[in-house]
């Protein structure tokens, strides 16, 4: 049976004014082809709430560079879609959000790198600290309910007790604090990212005491690092089962980061109705329910409940989009993440831009 | 937070969307990256959560709707609802 579609992302474009060294955009995003119309993410928006979606998260690279976002936020609210839009926050003015707010977008995530300026921009590859704080008071005078959203990586996570005091000051109704994954620029940076055990577990102690000392006035979720687990996070609450992920030029993906995996072919929504590749796309249909599973996923008691992982991870780390998440200690690969745990160290950073996009991905 | 009162005047939070899901035919409240899914009761009540209304007129509103012989169920069962919505934040008071 094809389960109900019940949240999208939609990645309006790969611009961005960040660099970010742990972006989620896939590597190669340079070279992807012309971006969706208007019209043509209007449709989308019709087919994904006619498949049964209510969320759909706007996002990018930065989304507020599309001059149409307006018409977007119309259509998708036309729709009848929770419309969220996930910002880095810096082309946004009173007059945009106004706009916006009246276009019916319903709330806005708006990360932050860090609670040092420094800190925040060196990982930033740009000057953004300022005009974040001050977008975050835009956007609460507008009207708007905000989430800040902070990836956690070894040279802020210490600070998660000032990012909770931050956003409580900001005016937050949700904080949400998530570990670096390693997929994409993140994979590229990681030795240098990788938290140490000891400052991962003092943070999830620290969000704890926030938590309690901020209840009533801030929610705060901690996105865990699966690095750090024995057994494997739901990747996407399993592959195709309520959530795609459409790429700039339109193509269907079963969460942010599966382009890497080469032996899929994803379909496009310009060559078939979103509608028909939910249900048939063969990219889709590969890792649905548990039909694909190999040992030690396929008798394993945990199945039902973390899917067997995620398969970029596998396909990353155990080499076999098929394999058992190596994050799970019952993986035969699970070495290899214990060691990228050990191994953290200091090299060059790769910056998240279009010449390093190019220069990665060219032909060797 | 303090105990939901009978004069107390609830709406629906900011970031809360009330929806008809048509596909399985009932009320969902919406809200960043979740849904709640409603019971008709619940729908009705938080329909009638307009920053207006008491707690005690959405009561008697929905003793006319569904009946007086139903009114110590509604009356106990409505506060309760809307203290709980409201511990998650959406519903404001």
């Amino acid at each position: 049976m094809i389960p109900r579609l019940y949240t999208v992302v939609a990645e309006l474009t790969y611009r961005c004014p960040l660099r970010c060294l742990y972006c989620s955009n896939p590597i190669e995003f340079a070279n992807s082809c012309a971006e969706l119309t208007t019209d043509e993410w209007a449709r989308v928006f019709r087919d994904a709430a006619a498949l049964g979606a209510l969320q759909l998260h706007l996002s990018g690279g930065e989304p507020a560079l599309r001059p149409d976002l307006r018409e977007l936020v119309r259509a998708a609210r036309a729709a009848d879609l929770y419309v969220n839009l996930i910002t880095s926050g810096a082309p946004l003015d009173e007059r945009r959000l106004a706009e916006l707010r009246a276009d019916g977008l319903d709330h806005i995530q708006l990360s932050i790198q860090d609670t040092d300026r420094e800190s925040a921009e060196l990982v930033a590859g740009a000057r953004s600290f300022e005009r974040k704080l001050s977008a975050a008071g835009m956007i609460r005078r507008a009207g708007f309910p905000l989430t800040l959203n902070v990836v956690l990586h070894r040279f802020n996570i210490e600070r998660v007790a000032e990012m909770a005091e931050l956003a409580a000051a900001l005016g937050a109704d949700r904080l949400e604090l998530a570990n670096a994954q390693y997929y994409g620029w993140a994979m590229l940076n990681r030795a240098i990212l990788m938290p140490s055990r000891e400052q991962y577990d003092r943070a999830e102690l620290a969000v704890r005491e926030m938590r309690e000392r901020l209840r009533g006035k801030i929610e705060i979720v901690f996105v865990r690092a699966d690095y750090f687990a024995d057994r494997p996070k739901p990747c996407m609450g399993g592959w195709a089962r309520s959530y795609v992920c459409i790429t700039p030029s339109g193509f269907v993906l079963p969460c942010h980061a599966a382009a890497m995996i080469g032996s899929l072919r994803f379909d496009n929504v310009r060559d078939r109705p979103l509608e028909e590749i939910w249900r048939d796309s063969a990219a889709l249909n590969a890792f649905r329910g548990e039909d694909w599973m190999e040992e030690p996923c396929r008798s394993c008691a945990n199945r039902t409940i973390d899917f067997g992982g995620c398969r970029c991870q596998a396909f990353m780390v155990a080499g076999d989009a098929r394999a058992a998440d190596p994050v799970c200690s019952l993986s035969p690969f699970h070495h290899r993440v214990s060691a990228a745990l050990s191994a953290s160290e200091t090299r060059e950073p790769v910056y998240r831009n279009a010449l390093n996009s190019r220069r990665l991905c060219a032909p060797r | 937070m303090n105990p939901l009162g009978i004069a107390d005047r609830p709406r629906l939070a900011a970031r809360a969307r009330l929806k008809w899901d048509e596909r399985e035919k009932r009320h969902v409240l919406l809200f960043p990256e979740a849904a709640l899914v409603l019971n008709a009761t619940a729908a009705e009540t938080l329909k009638l959560c307009d920053g207006i209304r008491t707690v005690g007129a959405i009561v008697d509103e929905l003793c006319a709707r569904f009946g007086e012989q139903n009114r110590a169920a509604i009356a106990e069962h409505v506060p309760e609802l809307l203290r709980r919505i409201r511990e998650r934040g959406l519903v404001e008071t």
